[in-house]
């Protein structure tokens, strides 16, 4: 008798544990701070705090030309920087009404599929860290090398690319890139392959990740999940195929889907992609189209220096467009690429002057995030880890 | 055109049933844009979401814009939505006076608008009504002004070392 | 007669001392200058950019771990080395003055990356315009970002700072003088 009434006070003062996981804090990569409410080891509720990277980039873009503002746009996203530069200069050749050449459309693809492949390698391998599974980490980590050295190649800079131009490409690659293009989708799989061996069947791996951090399609779709995280879900919703830009029109590829929207479906569905992207790469090569390397808009391609030292119409160019002289139209548009995390969307106001009027970035990471609570809510705490990280929550552009 | 025929079915059916809620309808670039009154905002896009032949389920963006020369239309909120199985999107705009940033919530809708929201409070100032967790999210809590709006710099206050005659500033 | 291959590698400059059959006698600073440069232990506060090149830094290619600085700590008051990778907001501003405090001495700061330096590319209303004017400062890594050699060209400065200041240092007055301008004791 005794025993029993001592039992029911003890279940009715249960106190709940405040937890404060961050903003500093080794397993959550990046900056965010998410206070727990926790009942023993399981998670009640959960508050999220974001901004602690705040950088202003929407007020920035208000000051900037147009060039000096793809250099911010590599700071959204940065370990997939390049999607995030041809989002942006595509945004510009939609509101000038400027068209591409097929040439400079295959090469953007080729550029936009490494980047992605280097997106994903870093959140798959950071998904094992997180179970405690550190090679695939180190194992991985040496191919993105091999992506960086092709972006050098090309544009000279490693992460931050600010790659090419509004209306094509700064250069043609040389054969030096082609070359290593080419060992990269040679060696690349197998590498792959290896990594997958390491975790893909791993009865760990999968106790850990399967049923953790699980959402609906219907709740998905209504926190506007995109990317990798919504396809996982359930919902084959890529802007690649839906609004095809930059000739994806011509490229013959899957959209992996998932079935319960669990970690381990978002990685497997990041690896499928990867492969994917290995496909698209050599498919581009096979079929490149010749011609030019850039589109026909004096206005805004900035002439090839040789020119500009000696030929007074390209020096007169690179004046107006560096001081940004040339003639903006006025208007409006919304134009969304396919990035490592989704669809990543430019709301572009101009009203004619050097300047955006307004640039509105819809940056994936910071609308799915708040789905967050809701995906770990009855989970346990290193259940929440993982939720992390296989969300692929980039600091820079969930705060921009 | 397509998406011409798209602006005006569109546009026939949101005034038969909103009749002068709806203010201008108009292409713009690929997108038919719809300027609406403020009031209703919930019920129209509430129809736009549920009727069987809109469909518009997904909530692609939601962000704010400030025009101090429009008066009494200073502050703007711009809504695009996306209909997935048909691939057709939308834009949305509405205005509201400075002095009166007042706007109904969409969160009863659409679970993304809550730190969309949150973040064009941030920026502008715009206050959403019935949102069930109205701060700031992105820059500091006891910040006292809205930074995106035109008047402000945007520069830190606090830098002793920048020339500002070198910047074409006096 | 087999030939052996010369051996690849070099060996740590030993420091001035006396040398005999069976011992070696220096001065006490230059031993432990030595043992310290050696063996840092960083705690990566990394906020963006500069945070994945630090990672490439400490990935096979560039190895980072050959320098001594092969175990990372996250917990302030077991790290030698605070690097500082990627901008700060003016949010993030207490957050980094409160791990700073905590680490124990003797501690140093390296600021990496343009934006940590001094604000970078940002000079918004938001970011905080270099880390120095909260903490003080050893070294800074000029770059956006900067590549893994510049990284390591940094460490090995820290490494001689390391090996040349006295044991003692906390107790010198212009390092109190110095904390006292920023407030801290």
């Amino acid at each position: 008798m005794n025993h029993k009434e001592e039992v029911k006070t003890i279940t009715e003062e249960k106190e709940y544990s405040i937890l404060n996981l961050g903003p500093t804090h080794p397993a959550t990569h990046g900056i965010f701070q998410n206070v727990l409410k926790m009942d023993g080891e399981v998670i009640v509720d959960s508050e999220a705090t974001i901004g602690y990277i705040h950088r202003a980039f929407e007020k920035l873009a208000e000051r900037r030309p147009f060039y000096q503002i793809t250099p911010l746009t590599d700071r959204m996203n940065y370990c997939s920087s390049p999607i995030n530069n041809m989002g942006w200069h595509m945004t510009v050749e939609k509101l000038i009404g400027a068209t591409m050449p097929k040439r400079v459309d295959y090469m953007r693809v080729i550029i936009m599929e490494l980047s992605r492949i280097a997106d994903h390698i870093v959140c798959n391998s950071v998904i094992g860290v997180d179970t405690g599974a550190l090679t695939g980490f180190v194992y991985l980590f040496q191919w993105r090398e091999h992506i960086y050295e092709i972006f050098e190649e090309i544009c000279g800079a490693r992460l931050t690319t600010n790659i090419g131009r509004i209306g094509g490409m700064e250069r043609d690659f040389s054969h030096i890139a082609w070359d290593k293009i080419d060992r990269f989708i040679k060696q690349f799989p197998k590498a792959l392959e290896e990594f997958e061996n390491l975790l893909m069947r791993n009865r760990i791996f999968m106790d850990r990740t399967i049923g953790t951090g699980p959402i609906s399609a219907e709740r998905a779709l209504n926190y506007s999940f995109a990317g990798p995280n919504l396809r996982a879900a359930g919902v084959d919703y890529d802007v690649r195929v839906m609004n095809p830009y930059s000739s994806y029109q011509d490229f013959d590829f899957v959209i992996p889907v998932g079935t319960n929207g669990d970690t381990y479906d978002r990685f497997m569905v990041r690896q499928e992609e990867m492969k994917q992207s290995i496909s698209i790469i050599k498919q581009a090569i096979k079929n490149l189209p010749d011609g030019p390397f850039h589109a026909d808009i004096p206005d805004f391609y900035l002439p090839p220096k040789e020119l500009v030292y000696n030929n007074m119409e390209a020096l007169i160019y690179h004046f107006k467009i560096v001081m940004g002289e040339t003639e903006v139209p006025v208007g409006e548009v919304y134009h969304c690429v396919e990035g490592g995390n989704g669809e990543l969307g430019f709301y572009f106001v101009s009203d004619g002057g050097r300047t955006p009027y307004r640039l509105h970035f819809r940056r994936p990471c910071f609308i799915y995030y708040q789905a967050y609570a809701e995906m770990i809510r009855g989970g346990m705490l290193s259940d929440a880890i993982l939720t992390m990280s296989s969300m692929n929550v980039i600091a820079g552009e969930l705060d921009a | 055109m397509m998406e011409e025929t798209m602006l005006h079915t569109i546009h026939d059916k949101l005034k038969e049933k909103f009749g002068e809620e709806i203010m201008e309808a108009q292409m713009s670039y690929d997108f038919p844009v719809f300027t609406v009154k403020k009031d209703k905002i919930v019920e129209i896009i509430q129809y736009l979401k549920e009727d069987p032949e809109m469909g518009f389920q997904y909530l692609t963006d939601l962000c704010g814009i400030h025009f101090p020369n429009a008066k009494d239309h200073e502050l703007g909120v711009v809504y695009h939505l996306h209909n997935l199985p048909k691939n057709k999107r939308i834009r949305l705009k509405l205005y509201t006076s400075i002095h009166d940033p007042s706007v109904p919530t969409l969160t009863s809708l659409f679970s993304a608008a809550n730190w969309m929201e949150r973040e064009t409070f941030d920026f502008f100032g715009i206050v959403f009504k019935g949102h069930p967790n109205l701060k700031r999210i992105l820059n500091v809590e006891d910040m006292n002004y809205f930074p995106l709006r035109k008047e402000f710099p945007l520069e830190d206050a606090t830098r002793e070392d920048k020339d500002d005659t070198m910047f074409g500033r006096g | 007669m087999s030939t052996i291959a010369k051996p690849n590698y070099s060996l740590a400059k030993t420091p001035e001392g006396v040398e005999g059959h069976g011992f070696f006698a220096t001065t006490l600073d230059k031993a432990v200058g030595l043992a310290r440069k050696n063996s840092i232990w960083p705690l990566p506060f990394a906020t963006s950019c500069c945070g994945i090149e630090f990672m490439a830094t400490m990935g096979a290619h560039y190895d980072l771990g050959r320098f001594g600085a092969e175990r990372l700590s996250f917990s302030p008051r077991q790290a030698d080395l605070l690097m500082v990778m990627g901008t700060i907001a003016k949010k993030m501003g207490p957050i980094l003055r409160q791990v700073y405090e905590q680490m124990a001495e003797p501690k140093w700061v390296l600021s990496m990356g343009a934006c940590a330096s001094s604000g970078g590319i940002f000079d918004t209303y938001s970011v905080l315009q270099g880390i120095d004017r909260i903490i003080p400062v050893d070294v800074y890594i000029p770059g956006c970002p900067p590549r893994p050699e510049q990284v390591i060209d940094g460490i090995i400065k820290i490494q001689e700072l390391i090996q040349s200041e006295s044991i003692r240092r906390r107790d010198t007055p212009e390092y109190k003088a110095m904390l006292a301008q920023y407030g801290m004791e």
